[in-house]
């Protein structure tokens, strides 16, 4: 413990979140070896990775970047359906499924980046809750558009459409997003391994971000804007940086989390993902992204450990988040941080006093 | 010809005429004061010269390259760097990073090394920290590097600020009322600071300020504005014992 607060803080934030992904996964591992995990939380661990993902990314904009977005679960479900769409046509074509997936994670990447530039572009010219109202608006209408959306393969390749009527395949087509329907019969390729892979490549693209030129740049935009331009920093391009590479993370996530179910709909990825997303994110602390893995673990198992006491369940479940809310508000954390505060002050203090 | 040339600067707010006809010239190496009542439109005028705000009329060259449509952040990039009435840093990045920060388009490299921290990351970043520090040095902030910039002093807020324009490598400096809410003794430490910021980073600068042992102490040469027209110039000697300036600080 010792030695890890000696570090500089920012490798000491690596340490925690590398460390937290390793652990995680020896401990799952290590419980279903000793059959110590019932199935429905086994049918949890894909989701968990997704929603830390969504978390860590989603805390790129609201905690690096400082904009309040309310529309994150808009670019998962991009994803998710480029995902679907990629495997489905490559399923015969490469019998691999974890380079399937993977393949599919980088297209999903790049579909939900530029879906990020599209929304990006207009929103990052607005501010504070007017930022916030605009990326809700855009979430609902990826999810309106991708509610219509007919995609189909046969014999001449792919077909889309937003109008059910006239869509017809050729002999032996097959329909592969089929409007509110949604996919069904998806080949469930993603596993817990490859979740954690998932998180661990999100970490590594995040933190090292943060931790470089453009990631001093991102914050010293939050940090204060007119400042950031007096010393030549472009904040428009570094706004869109953190935004895109978040909505690319989170299409991959929408890939991941879409390839454990047999069957999606566009209306799973509406505004209540995208703010559970936030409260992971608010919880876990803004900025902190080790925060923001506990977060999403922790709420999304919640609800299933507390199933046995059934009818209180979403009951503690709130009472927990009020309770957190309150402890983030609240004196004591404050008093904490002032104490770091006030030692430093001291030890600058101590050391003026020694050099005069 | 001058490094800065400002002329016949004006600019409206609505109704409000806040600069009108403001002509400048400030050589190369010149240590010039920009001083006046309040609301007079002296930190107006240093918006304009960063491009915070368009002009209406007039137009400001620096090195005979037009500055006037520019944003802030290009006209950073052409030299032009400024500290801030009202001190703006970046509160939660620590002293280092905050000069680190300025630094950003002295010591570049790409986006791809920025996420895969590969290539010149690391020799970049070393560069960046050694530079930061040698800078950071001059002010007597390096033993503070690691703290967060809002748990600083006021005093050294107000150094660090100064510190990361530096970082930028400006050829002219503006500074807005660098020695606000300090005691005599602070402000005496800061004559000898911008003195020596002056000789050691070769900078022209032009500073706005109201305390007048300051600005007759370290500027050589003065402007006066007063309700956004330039009241008088000239030496510290000849301004402040000219009978209008006199006037328009402390009344008939």
């Amino acid at each position: 413990m010792k030695k890890l607060k000696n570090l500089s803080p920012s490798t000491r934030d690596n340490v925690i979140c590398y460390g937290l992904a390793a652990v995680f996964f020896i401990v799952v591992q290590a419980m279903i070896a000793g059959g110590l995990i019932n199935n429905s939380l086994k049918g949890q661990l894909v989701p968990i990775c997704a929603y830390i993902i969504m978390a860590v990314s989603l805390n790129l904009t609201v905690g690096v970047l400082g904009e309040l977005s309310l529309g994150h679960a808009g670019f998962m479900s991009v994803g998710a359906f480029a995902g679907i769409v990629v495997t489905s046509s490559l399923a015969d074509v490469i019998p691999s499924a974890p380079l399937r997936l993977a393949i599919a994670m980088l297209v999903a990447a790049v579909c939900a980046a530029v879906a990020g530039v599209i929304v990006g572009v207009p929103v990052l010219r607005l501010k504070g809750d007017y930022l916030a109202i605009v990326t809700l608006a855009f979430g609902e209408i990826i999810k309106n558009i991708v509610n219509v959306l007919y995609i189909g393969r046969d014999a001449s390749g792919l077909h889309f459409s937003l109008l059910e009527q006239g869509f017809e395949l050729g002999e032996g087509g097959k329909m592969i997003i089929n409007g509110p329907m949604g996919v069904s019969g998806i080949q469930k390729i993603s596993t817990f391994t490859s979740g954690i892979v998932l998180v661990v490549i999100t970490l590594f693209l995040v933190l090292n971000l943060i931790n470089s030129r453009a990631g001093r740049a991102i914050m010293a935009v939050r940090d204060n804007k007119i400042a950031a331009e007096s010393i030549g920093i472009s904040t428009t391009r570094y706004k869109l940086l953190a935004f895109v590479v978040s909505a690319a993370l989170a299409g991959m996530a929408g890939t991941l989390y879409a390839m454990n179910y047999s069957t999606v709909v566009a209306s799973k990825f509406d505004f209540n993902t995208s703010i559970l997303v936030l409260v992971f994110v608010v919880l876990g602390g803004l900025g902190n992204i080790w925060g923001s893995m506990i977060g999403a673990a922790v709420l999304t198992v919640l609800p299933e450990l507390l199933r046995p006491v059934r009818d209180y369940r979403m009951l503690l479940y709130a009472i927990l988040l009020i309770a957190m809310m309150l402890f983030n508000n609240s004196g004591i954390k404050q008093r904490m941080l002032d104490k770091r505060g006030m030692k430093q002050m001291e030890k600058l203090e101590k050391s003026e006093k020694g050099g005069a | 010809m001058a490094m800065l040339e400002v002329t016949e600067l004006g600019i409206s707010f609505g109704g409000l005429r806040a600069v009108d006809e403001l002509s400048m010239k400030i050589e190369e190496g010149g240590l010039v004061g920009l001083i006046g009542p309040n609301g007079a439109g002296k930190t107006t005028v240093f918006n304009m010269l960063t491009g915070v705000y368009r002009p209406t009329d007039g137009g400001i060259r620096l090195d005979g390259e037009n500055l006037i449509g520019k944003k802030p952040h290009e006209i950073c990039q052409m030299g032009v760097a400024r500290t801030f009435q009202n001190i703006r840093l970046f509160p939660k990045l620590t002293v280092l990073d905050n000069v680190k920060a300025g630094l950003h388009n002295k010591i570049t490299y790409t986006l791809a090394e920025s996420l895969f921290h590969l290539g010149s990351y690391r020799k970049k970043e070393t560069q960046m920290n050694e530079k930061a520090l040698d800078i950071l040095k001059v002010f007597d902030l390096d033993g503070m590097a690691d703290y967060k910039a809002a748990n600083l002093p006021y005093g050294k807020q107000r150094k660090l600020e100064i510190a990361r324009a530096l970082a930028t490598e400006p050829k002219l400096l503006l500074l807005d009322e660098p020695a606000a809410g300090m005691n005599p003794n602070e402000t005496a430490e800061l004559m000898e600071t911008i003195q020596l910021v002056r000789s050691k980073f070769g900078v022209t600068i032009l500073l706005i300020e109201h305390d007048m042992k300051l600005v007759s102490g370290i500027c050589e040469y003065l402007y006066v504005l007063n309700f956004g027209r330039e009241l008088a110039e000239g030496t510290p000697a000849e301004v402040l014992s000219n009978p209008e300036v006199v006037t328009a600080y402390l009344g008939e």
